[in-house]
Parts: C-alpha cells; structure tokens; sequence
C-alpha cells in the first residue's frame, strides 16, 4: 500500500513537472472566436448543441496528442520537422499563410479586449493600447518558466464561466440529456453552427504551438506518459468550460427569446438580468481570455516562423540573440493592435479572413502531422499503431471536410 | 542541371550529389542522375566538364545505378534544411543553401563544398527559384548580405552511430569550445543529436559540458541515454558535488547502475554526498579542497598545493584541521604570498572562524555568504569535523535557479 501510495507521489510530481503545454493550449482554444461561437450556439438554440462537445473532445485530444508525442520524442518543434521532411519552399509557404491567419486572429483578440473592457466603460483607445504594452512585457522580460507560470494562472480565471454558468440557473435536466442526445436538424443555420463549433476546435496555430511548447519545457519521451494525461486533461477542461458558455447563454438567453447575437460581449449583457455578479463574470472571463490569447498567438507565431526558417527563437534568449523572433512578435501584437484603434475598420471581414486562411492551413499541417508521426526514423517506437493511425485520419478528414464546409460558408457570406 | 554523355546525348537532370567524407572531406564524389525510372551515381572521375550554361558533360560510358549507401552524405537529403553545429559561431544552425565550387585538376572539372549558407539570402533563392528567371533573383539577391560559415567549421550531427562512423564525422572540433558554449549547443538539439554528441566526444570534455547545461532534467536525460560505461567515465571526470547533483536526479535504479561502473575512489565521495538532502549545505558541498594539520607551515603549504594540481583554478582558501580532522582554523591563499616560508599557518588565519554543519538549510547558507561576503564557507559534520566546502559559484547557481 505505501509503495502504491509512493508510486501515485511520483506520478503526481511528474504530472506537475509537465504540466503546462498541453493545458494552456487547450484552454486557450476558448478564446474570443471561441466563446463568440458557444455563446452564439446557447442563444440561439439552448441546450441541442452541447452533444457535440464530446466528438470536440475527442478530436482535440487525438491532434493535441500527436503533436506532444512528436515534441517530447524527436525534441523538434512541428515546423522545425516540416522543414527538414517537406523542403524550404512548403515550409515557406505555408509558414507565411501562418501569419496572416494569425495576425488576423491577433486582431480577433484586441477586439475581444476592447470589447469586454467596453462593458466596464472602458475606453478601447486605453485598454487595447495598454493591453497590448503588458502582453509585450510579459512574454519580452520574462523568461519560459515565468511566463508558463502567468499562463496557468490565466488559465485558472476560467472558472468565472463556470460560476456564471451556475448563476443564470439553467435547465440542467435539460443540459444533462443534451450533452449525451445528438440531434440533427436540416436547418441551415443549426447545421452552420454546427461546422462552426467543430470547425474552429483546431487552429493551425495550436499545433504549433503545443509542439514547440513541449520542447522548451524540455519534456522527454520517458515523462510522455504523464504529459499524456496533461493533454487530456486540459482538453477535457476547455469542453467544460465550453458546457457552461453555453449552458450560460442557454439559461440565459435562449430560455428568455431564443435569439442570434453579433458579439461575445451581447451574450455578456444578456446576463444582466440574472444579477449583477453573472454579467461581471462572464464580461471578466472574454477580457482574460481574449488577452491570453493576444499574448499566445504571437508568440506562437514567432516561434513557430523562427524554428521553420532557421533563426534562433526562444524566450530564453535575449533579444540581440533572436532578433527577428523578437521583431515578429512585436510586430504582430503592434499590428494586432493598432487595427483596432482605427476607425471603420473592416474587422469583421478580417476576421472572417482568417477563418478561410486557417481553413487552407489546416489540412497541410494536419497531413503533415499524421505522414511525420509515421516516419520511423524520427519516432522510433513511437510512431502511430495501425489503430491510432485509422483513427487519426479518420479524425483529419473529417476536420478537413468540415473546416472545408466552415470556409465555403464564410466566403458565401463575405460577398 | 542536365548531364550529357560522350556523344552528347542528353541522359538526365542531377538529382542530388554526394560526398564520401572517408575519402574526402569536401569534394562531390557522386553525382546522383535522375533518368527514366532509376538514379544513377557518377563517380567525379567520370565527369569531364561542369558549366552552368552547359550542363555536365562525361567522360565515360559505364555508368552504374545508384543504390543507397551509408557511406555517401547526400547534399540533397542529409544537409539542406537539416540542423547543423557552427563550430566557429558556437551554435546550431539550419542550412539553408550549399555553396559549391568548380576547380580544374587538368583533366576534369571538379566540384567542392566550399560553404554553407545559413541567412535570408538563401532562403530567398530557394523560395523564388523557378518562380522568377534566376538573372532578377541574382540582381536582388546582391543586396542582401550573405550569412555563411565555412565547411570545415560545419559540423553534421548524425545520431546513428554506425552512420557516423561511416560518414567519419567526429566532434573533435567541439571539445575545444568552451564548456558552456558546448552546453548551449547541445541544448538546442534534439534527444538522439544530443545522445550522439555525448557518445562521441572525450569524458573530461562531455563532464565539462555536462556540468555546464542548465536544466538539470536535461542533465539527467542525457546521462541515461548512454551506456552506463560511458555514463561512469563523464560522471568521474566532474566534481563530486555536481556528480551527485545529476546522480540524485535520476531513477535510483540507474544512478546505482552508473555508480557501479565508476571507480572506487570517486564512487565513494559521491555516494557520500548522495546521503545529503539537496537543500542542505550537505548537498550543495563539493570535497574538492586543501587540508593541513594545524601546525602545518607556509612551505607545507605549498607543497600541498603542488601534490592538488588539479584543485587550483578554483582554490582561495586552505583549511587547518587538528589530529581528530576537526577544523580550526581558515586561511585565505593569498595571505601565503606575503609571509616567509617557515611561519606557522595559523598564524595567518582569519580571526572567526565562519562554518555550518552539514544539514544546515539551504537558505540560511546564503545568507551567511552574503553577510559575511564569502568566496568559500567550510561545512562540518555533527563531530566538527572538515566534511566540504561550499563555494561563492555553487550559491549563483542556487540563486539562479529561483
């Protein structure tokens, strides 16, 4: 019994030891595009859609995991290794629709905060800048176990959906047979929804990021079985936190007139009439995790351009050492943020860009990931089994088709 | 580039080339050609002109079909895009483009690896070639300025260790880096880069460099990765203090497999500093230092420091220890060059004597080094007697890894 107890100890001091990558990704999968879309979902049809956070689960989990795997067995980053398999030229390429897609999230982001901040009076013209300075700071002065650190505790503000989700006292009957019940309707807008939420679970930029994350953090192949879990675990969370988006949005909204909203902030003030705490919490939740995700986004994207061209990345390193990693970052929140301040800018449209960008990204990275995985001479031991491997592209074409369907809809509605 | 036979009749494009860096380090012995449905492989000897406008022309006819062989290094597909070690610029680069020249020995043109280019410039003759004429990417290529190290200070790093030893790639060149700049390197690589790096370079150098990596997870890994012969052989030539340092870090199973291996002298200084929990002036101590009996005089002193060769770069303090090993007194090495040869060493000793007990914590030990503005605080067992030191580098470790 006490080995039992002292193996668990072990496991429980390993587990802390890796946790980081596979949890901060995960979670910031719910970031502004993420909680606009659930909210959009509760509000407009309750309950019906949180059986599809299963199947989301799944499909992060099994792309989230093949990404770690790599990191902690070859030690390389996802685009370190396209460029080593796939050629300069691929990797050029694909590195620069990388970031446009992400500066065009990045924007997504600052109009997240801007948004969120709004609700408490707060002028754009001094949260975004100020915004945009402290996410600069962090990630320039701090080195990786500090900002891993920042990140977690990011992570932990979450909880303010959960606790607002509790607040509007739903339905939970109703959430609990929803969450197990598929259904289908033929209804455009329920089915466009429904692309919508599996649609945008994978962004090019996680993959990368997760990658590159493991590496740094220096997580070998002998620690996977625990970063395993990590990964697991962080995915399971961000379907939790999505539960209760939507669930909130669903008790709150939808049970009162179910209704479309435009903006994540709308869904914010439908909870108004549910007490003052529900509002600030749910508002309080879209500013953290929009600002999460300003600081991730660049910084993955840096990372990810610096490792597949060559130069030196890192935030360890100072910023004579990596000068263009440094350059990217900066300029990407810059821009990210900038836009924001200007007057009728076309955002929705930049938004709606990325989303097509990120669309033809995915199944170049997602392919990629899965022919990597199987290249014995990087893996070893490690490459996917044949059942992993059916199960893996199972999960890529259906994304694929899906994220597919996601950029054919958003390119209709842009004319 | 297209390859023409003797009677000018074109054959193929070249695929790839190749070096055999065993019988020459940096000259293109293989020229891989792409026909029909096989490659074939053109000895250099065969070839009887290169030139850009023209192509390649040959000189004879047989020509064999190219199979796979462990002892070519494929320009193509083992160095483009794959990580390189710049020995002169002391770290890992990827390269990006291969510089080549073409020299005439009278009788055919040869060609050689002269650099590899590692900046913009060549990424941007890779991205635009065939995209636009190669005139317009030459006339903007010249302004940007070339970033290329040349080939005898590249080093490929091959984890396959039958591979290495038939490409004949060594990592000679690495050992003369400075140890912490080789520990910036390996850092940088991959697991099995990092494995192939440790395997092949001398134990002092590999002990130096591991000492000098940050992460002591990092640390630890790579000493499982290797053989525990070769691990033991590292783990000897470093200071028992960090030895135990890394040992502590692994699986008890493998560090008892590691110590097994090592001699008997070092393995039981550090099993004995194993038994100190890290956090302690136990842990943090090394047994690298110079002792006297208290009656000891400055010439016994220097013929003790030159019996301790080894200990010298970083000593500044001698220690006097009476008959039951206890200490009594501490003596800064400097104070020996003012003083003639035949005083007592006691005489020149600090007036308080400043020490802690093995178990004392952590914290408390910096304290006392900055209070006390400390280069080497002696540390004593529960009988007072000398059991190690801890020096001033030992507590900007500690203090960094907060």
């Amino acid at each position: 019994m006490r080995k039992l107890l002292s193996r668990f100890r072990y496991h429980l001091v390993v587990f802390f030891a890796v946790l980081g990558p596979g949890f901060i990704t995960a979670v910031v999968d719910n970031d502004s595009g993420g909680i606009f879309t659930y909210s959009a979902a509760g509000a407009r049809f309750g309950y019906l859609p949180l059986w599809t956070l299963l199947p989301i689960t799944i499909v992060l989990i099994i792309t989230q995991e093949m990404c770690s795997r790599m990191g902690a067995v070859t030690g390389k980053g996802l685009s370190d290794l396209i460029r080593e398999e796939f050629g300069l030229r691929i990797t050029f390429l694909l590195m620069g629709v990388l970031v446009l897609a992400n500066m065009t999230n990045v924007m997504a982001e600052f109009a997240g905060v801007a948004s969120s901040l709004e609700l408490f009076h707060i002028s754009r013209y001094i949260s975004v800048p100020l915004a945009a300075m402290a996410v600069w700071f962090v990630v320039v002065k701090g080195n990786y176990q500090s900002v891993e650190k920042i990140f977690l505790f990011a992570c932990v503000f979450y909880v303010t959906y959960v606790i607002s989700g509790f607040l509007v006292k739903p339905d939970w009957k109703e959430a609990a047979i929803n969450s197990v019940k598929p259904v289908l309707m033929l209804e455009p807008g329920y089915i466009y929804m429904l692309i919508g939420m599996v649609g945008t679970t994978i962004a090019p930029w996680m993959q990368f990021y997760l990658q590159a994350a493991v590496v740094e953090k220096g997580i070998t192949a002998k620690e996977y079985k625990q970063s395993r879990v990590e990964v697991v675990v962080g995915c399971i969370m961000t379907s939790v936190i999505a539960f209760f988006i939507i669930v909130a949005c669903a008790g709150a909204i939808y049970a009162v007139r179910p209704r479309d909203i435009q903006d994540a902030s709308e869904a914010a003030l439908g909870l108004k009439p549910f007490g003052e705490y529900a509002f600030l919490l749910f508002s309080a939740g879209l500013f953290n995790a929009s600002i999460f995700a300003a600081c991730i986004l660049p910084l993955s994207t840096a990372y990810s351009v610096c490792e597949g061209l060559g130069f030196e990345a890192g935030v360890n390193k100072r910023m004579k050492e990596a000068p263009i990693f440094y350059g990217l970052y900066t300029l990407l929140i810059a821009v990210g943020a900038g836009v924001i301040l200007i007057p009728k800018f076309p955002l929705v449209q930049m938004i709606l860009l990325s989303q097509v960008l990120n669309g033809i990204l995915l199944p170049f990275v997602l392919i990629f990931m899965v022919l990597l995985i199987n290249k014995h001479d990087l893996m070893g031991e490690w490459t996917n089994s044949r059942a992993a491997n059916l199960v893996s592209w199972v999960t890529v074409v259906v994304m694929i088709g899906l994220t597919l369907a996601l950029v054919g809809i958003t390119v209709r509605g842009m004319h | 580039m297209p390859v023409v036979d003797l009677k000018g009749r074109r054959i193929g494009r070249v695929k790839d080339a190749a070096i055999v860096p065993l019988v020459h380090a940096s000259r293109i012995d293989r020229l891989l050609v792409g026909g029909a449905d096989t490659w074939l492989a053109i000895r250099f000897d065969q070839v009887h002109s290169i030139s850009l406008s023209k192509g390649i022309e040959l000189s004879d006819e047989v020509l064999v079909p190219y199979h796979d062989d462990e002892y070519m290094l494929r320009i193509g597909r083992d160095l483009l895009d794959q990580q390189i070690i710049d020995v002169t610029g002391r770290k890992v680069v990827r390269v990006n483009d291969i510089t080549m020249g073409i020299t005439h020995d009278g009788a055919r043109d040869i060609l050689t690896v002269l650099e590899v280019d590692i900046g913009v410039r060549s990424i941007f003759r890779r991205v635009l070639q065939g995209v636009i004429p190669a005139t317009w990417i030459r006339r903007l290529q010249r302004r940007i300025p070339p970033n290329s190290i040349s080939w005898e200070f590249a080093n490929v790093v091959e984890p396959d260790p039958l591979r290495r030893l038939r490409l004949n790639i060594s990592y000679t060149k690495l050992e003369e880096m400075h140890p912490a700049d080789l520990a910036d390197i390996v850092e940088e690589l991959g697991p099995a880069e990092r494995e192939a790096i440790f395997e092949t370079i001398d134990s002092e150098a590999a002990a130096d460099a591991l000492s000098e990596v940050e992460n002591p997870k990092m640390q630890a890994s790579i000493l499982e990765s290797l053989e525990p012969e070769k691990a033991a052989d590292i783990v000897e030539e470093m200071s028992p203090d960090e030895a135990a340092d890394i040992l502590s870090e692994l699986e008890e199973e493998t560090s008892e497999e590691i110590l097994d291996e090592m001699d008997s002298a070092p393995k039981t200084e550090v099993r004995e500093l194993l038994e100190f929990r890290d956090d302690t002036a136990g842990g943090m101590m090394n047994t690298e230092y110079v002792s006297l009996h208290d009656q000891a005089t400055v010439s016994d002193a220097m013929s003790a420091l030159k019996g301790n060769e080894d200990l010298l770069d970083g000593l500044n303090t001698l220690f006097l220890v009476d008959a039951e090993e206890r200490l009594t007194a501490v003596i800064p090495l400097a104070r020996l060059f003012v003083t003639s040869g035949n005083a007592l060493l006691q005489d020149l000793a600090s007036e308080t004597l400043i020490q802690v007990s093995v178990d004392e914590k952590q914290d408390r030990v910096t304290e006392i080094f900055d209070k006390y503005n400390l280069l080497t605080l002696p540390v004593v067992d529960e009988d007072g007697k000398l059991a190690g030191v801890i020096t001033a580098d030992d507590i900007i470790s500690v203090l960094r890894q907060k």
